[in-house]
């Protein structure tokens, strides 16, 4: 069993990416044994209020099991607890908020109210630090990466809160957890799509500093080559249940 | 038969520590991928006594004769670019012919000097009179100066390929972050100037777009600093040529470009 929790649909407004169709993404699944995605819809994330693409991505993953809607919360909007109760009335495994890319404080006071929230609803929420590489970016594509501050921040403001965070890189991701209590650590959970491998083996490091069980399975997809996570994976050397848990185990525990 | 055109070495004289670990992760991932060959490059100490893209000559020569100590020890596996300063002419003029002389195949320009500046020519003849590639550091799409480099974008490269169209240039990691697409449009039509697909970037759309802009045969499989993203864009071009196609991309371009005989089953 191998879960995405990281894949998209739709276009992307910077650049032409193949594959954004739910056909396509099928057919990348199939290609790379993937048995289920994770998606949201990557138009509305650049929408004044991307909660409008949330009945497509609905209607999408009620005609396919292989996906799984996560949908798009925008604290900032008067309609969000409407959003937020209508994904947990859904089953939804997430809900997603990109604070910087709805121009809002990562760390303000929407976000933490958001926060408290998810915790309560039960419901994990999933950011990313970035979409594509800082270096690549349209000239007028300026919106910030998340930083980790905002997640250390966001994962102190409320006990029951649970994020995922994807596109996170080594320093990222240690910053943050080494920068949390236990407790605190115990309820991040990090895809792996933005680690380096071999040779500098950041993601080995990180499965032995951090633990293999705070790792999930995502891969970025269509904006990044879902190929990558796989690789990344068969590079270790993995016990049977370390793989289950990082393709599939762990992103259940998280989402039941 | 897998060749690696874009890898590196550590060694000792270099601010890592762990540099034996490096080496050693490397040559393992690549007998997992199933490389056969890694050609690589050393630049200078990698920061210990001279920048990394501004290696001082007494560091260039110091990391060229670490990577000959490394293709000596596995001479099966490891070929090696000569890296030069050409702000340095005589020297790097020199260290080419010892280093080929010694068995390197290739020459490694970094970021030390725009690549369409004239110190580069005499650089560029010697790889002609030698019959190796130059492989030449490429930010994609360069807007402005970064620190630490003295970079050079494809169009650049491209001048320089222009002057010297018997040389083949390797326009390093397109994948190594900026916009590759300005790059492959801007080496589209020049014969001489080969695509290096190394770097982290795994960007859905880019192999597509490598494709479209010089075709099958003007690419050359690599890594640089991440494997696995290597792994992925092999995996995924597998899925898009034929047998035959990717054969090209995974050595056959390559042999054609390096000396004869670099390579085991050339």
């Amino acid at each position: 069993m191998r879960i995405d929790c990281n894949a998209f649909l739709g276009a992307y407004p910077w650049r032409k990416v193949p594959g954004t169709s739910p056909d396509a993404l099928l057919k990348a699944l199939d290609r790379t044994k993937i048995d289920v995605a994770w998606i949201t819809h990557l138009p509305s994330l650049f929408w004044r209020d991307p909660t409008e693409g949330n009945a497509w991505l609905y209607e999408t993953a009620r005609k396919e099991k292989r996906f799984k809607p996560v949908p798009t919360v925008h604290p900032g909007l008067s309609n969000w607890e409407e959003v937020l109760s209508g994904a947990a009335n859904a089953g939804v495994p997430a809900v997603r908020c990109d604070p910087l890319y709805l121009g809002l404080d990562p760390a303000g006071g929407e976000m933490r109210v958001l926060a408290a929230a998810c915790g309560a609803a039960r419901l994990p929420l999933m950011l990313a630090v970035r979409l594509e590489d800082g270096r690549q970016r349209h000239p007028n594509d300026h919106v910030g990466e998340l930083p980790a501050a905002a997640v250390r921040t966001l994962i102190r403001s409320d006990a029951d809160l649970r994020l995922l965070v994807t596109h996170a890189d080594r320093g990222f991701i240690e910053e943050v957890h080494f920068g949390s209590t236990p407790d605190e650590a115990r309820r991040l959970w990090w895809d792996i799509c933005w680690i380096w491998g071999p040779p500098e083996d950041h993601f080995e490091t990180l499965l032995g500093t951090v633990g293999v069980e705070r790792f999930v399975f995502g891969t970025g997809q269509p904006l990044r080559l879902p190929d990558n996570s796989i690789a990344k994976l068969d590079l270790l050397e993995l016990a049977r249940e370390q793989r289950e848990a990082i393709e599939s185990k762990s992103i259940q525990g998280l989402s039941s | 038969m897998l060749v690696d055109v874009h890898a590196h070495f550590l060694h000792a004289r270099t601010p890592r520590a762990d540099w034996r670990e490096r080496n050693v992760s490397r040559l393992t991932a690549g007998a997992k991928i199933g490389i056969s060959v890694h050609v690589a490059s050393v630049l200078g100490s990698w920061g210990l006594t001279s920048p990394i893209y501004f290696p001082s000559p007494r560091d260039v020569t110091a990391g060229n004769d670490a990577l000959l100590a490394l293709q000596r020890q596995h001479p099966d596996l490891i070929r090696g670019y000569v890296c030069v300063n050409p702000n340095y002419a005589a020297q790097a003029r020199a260290e080419i012919v010892r280093c080929l002389d010694a068995g390197m195949i290739g020459i490694k320009l970094a970021a030390s000097r725009r690549a369409d500046d004239p110190l580069l020519d005499p650089i560029a003849a010697l790889a002609l009179e030698r019959r190796v590639p130059v492989l030449q550091h490429i930010w994609q799409h360069r807007r402005r100066d970064w620190p630490g480099q003295e970079a050079s974008d494809a169009t650049e490269l491209c001048t320089l390929a222009g002057r010297h169209p018997e040389v083949a240039f390797i326009l390093a990691h397109i994948g190594g972050g900026g916009d590759w697409l300005h790059s492959l449009h801007a080496v589209r039509e020049v014969p001489n100037v080969y695509v290096d697909l190394s770097g982290s970037g795994v960007d859905g759309g880019m192999l597509e777009a490598c494709l479209e802009s010089v075709g099958v045969e003007r690419l050359l499989w690599g890594t640089d600093l991440t494997m696995d993203t290597g792994w992925a864009k092999l995996r995924y071009l597998a899925s898009l040529l034929s047998r035959d196609e990717l054969a090209l991309v995974s050595w056959k371009n390559a042999a054609r470009i390096f000396p004869p005989g670099a390579f085991p089953a050339d």
